[in-house]
């Protein structure tokens, strides 16, 4: 580690006056899986948004792989990738039609070979001909989940990846991002309601509420700050007006 | 701008309607049925009256170079809304693509759709009613770039209002264009219009474009000033709608709406 690959200082955003993001700084090593968590409002789309250049800052400033996200957008997010539950892709156009088109879109050397070996990674080579709009809910996130490791980013966003996985895959995806992690030095910044899934998996949590940072750590720290048993609990506590002790 | 970026996102429209018949034939359906309708109504006039004005017969014409217009400004519109129906935006929009090269390719397929729809259409019209647009020579060639260019701005300016306004603005994609469709001269001369009218219909490119269409039927000289003043209007309202584009992108990223697009 010490090589920080994302870097926030002071960001903030406003919508119509009500602050959604609070002066919000944090950074991001290489290599380390960054959990984001908090109750709903508390601020983690709007962070995650604002790093995609999806959302203008109101203030601060964001600087991914040593580059300005205003000024070095193209090159920033050619090297980056993004998954969500909550967007989709044509379903009319087979899986690999849409991942042909993304592969094209991210300028991924033979497409076809790289398709293909992330297909048989996620167990969906054989629905590569199906139209997207006749997989199921958790074929459609590892759809999703393929397409943002097609251009091999560096730093990977994924905002609620396994919430529509049967355990077995969500497991199995989780081991998956790990080891690409351990292999490719891969950044990740991670959403989840799954508090278990987030202990698991995250090097290091920022828990946000209303907009602002309030708490920093390894999972057992989160814990340990908030004196409870698990993250669950402390996610209980916060959301109901709880504080660090 | 990347080429090979363009090109993907063009990629993704002709897989898009390789495999959809109901969009396949909404390119043709709507030409088709115009021009069997106008057709049947210029083989009434003629029969009515031999001596009526050529141009009279020149409704097939008219038509066809309107659906022109029409099909550039729906390659850009019902292009973009494809990718809102699908809820890709995101996925666009976090991808290196500059909104330059969406731009781009959506003028592309814009040119896929009225190449196809006006070409059916022509051919269809020599077919049933013995009609010939190419008997506007060489003239036709600066009058279907400037109804493209016509139909390129309406289309980027709808594409913006979507953008800022979500799927409210979806009507503008099948209604904008009839808006300025009777003040643009398609059917009948300037001169018919209103007296305050007139003023406001000689702001609008198209009304050069069949203004002059009308000219070279009746004349045979192509109208040079008409296509200069259709030329310099499109020129205009093109770089006015690109910078509505970019200035409802810069809203919509202040005011975080793109998730909203690209989720709802």
């Amino acid at each position: 580690m010490g090589n920080r690959v994302i870097e926030v200082s002071h960001l903030t955003k406003s919508f119509n006056g009500a602050l959604a993001v609070n002066d919000v700084s944090f950074s991001v090593e290489e290599g380390e899986i960054l959990g984001l968590l908090g109750p709903n409002g508390a601020g983690k789309t709007t962070l995650i948004q604002m790093m995609l250049g999806l959302v203008t800052p109101t203030a601060g400033e964001i600087r991914i792989l040593g580059l300005d996200l205003e000024t070095g957008r193209e090159e920033i997010l050619n090297q980056v990738n993004f998954s969500s539950t909550y967007v989709s892709m044509p379903t009319s156009l087979t899986l690999r039609e849409n991942l042909m088109v993304f592969a094209k879109l991210y300028g991924v050397r033979r497409p076809a070979a790289r398709i293909d070996a992330l297909l048989d990674v996620f167990e969906i080579r054989r629905l590569k001909n199906t139209l997207t709009r006749n997989l199921s809910s958790g074929q459609l996130t590892r759809l999703s989940l393929i397409k943002s490791l097609l251009n091999e980013p560096k730093i990977l966003f994924l905002d609620e990846p396994t919430a529509s996985l049967d355990p077995d895959i969500a497991d199995k995806t989780r081991t998956l991002l790990r080891s690409i992690r351990d292999r490719n030095r891969l950044t990740l910044l991670y959403t989840s309601h799954n508090m278990k899934e987030m202990e698991e998996i995250s090097d290091r949590i920022i828990f946000l509420h209303q907009g602002k940072v309030l708490a920093t750590g390894t999972p057992s720290e989160i814990l340990d700050l908030f004196r409870e048993k698990n993250l669950e609990d402390v996610f209980l506590k916060v959301a109901r007006g709880g504080h660090p002790s | 701008m990347k080429l090979y970026r363009i090109a993907a996102l063009i990629q993704r429209h002709l897989y898009l309607y390789k495999r959809s018949l109901p969009r396949m034939t909404e390119i043709f359906f709507w030409p088709l049925l115009d021009l069997m309708l106008w057709g049947f109504v210029t083989l009434y006039l003629r029969n009515f009256r031999q001596d009526l004005p050529k141009f009279a017969t020149f409704f097939l014409g008219a038509l066809i170079l309107w659906d022109i217009l029409y099909r550039a400004q729906q390659g850009i519109s019902v292009s973009f809304l494809e990718e809102v129906w699908s809820k890709n935006l995101l996925n666009l929009f976090v991808s290196p693509m500059r909104p330059s090269e969406l731009l781009a390719a959506l003028m592309s397929i814009s040119v896929f759709k009225l190449l196809m729809a006006g070409g059916v259409s022509a051919l269809l019209a020599w077919f049933f009613f013995s009609f010939n647009l190419f008997v506007l020579g060489i003239s036709l060639l600066p009058f279907v770039l400037n109804l493209m260019l016509m139909g390129w701005a309406i289309g980027i300016v709808t594409m913006a209002s979507i953008l800022r306004y979500g799927q409210e603005a979806e009507v503008m994609a099948w209604g904008l264009a009839f808006l300025v469709q009777p003040i643009s001269a398609v059917f009948y001369p300037v001169s018919v219009l209103p007296a305050w009218l007139q003023p406001l219909a000689l702001m609008v490119p198209a009304s050069h474009i069949f203004e002059g269409m009308r000219a070279v039927v009746e004349t045979g000289a192509i109208p040079a000033t008409s296509l200069l003043k259709a030329t310099l209007l499109n020129l205009v309202y093109l770089a006015l709608a690109i910078y509505f584009f970019y200035r409802n992108l810069r809203i919509v990223k202040i005011k975080g709406l793109l998730m909203r697009s690209g989720t709802e």
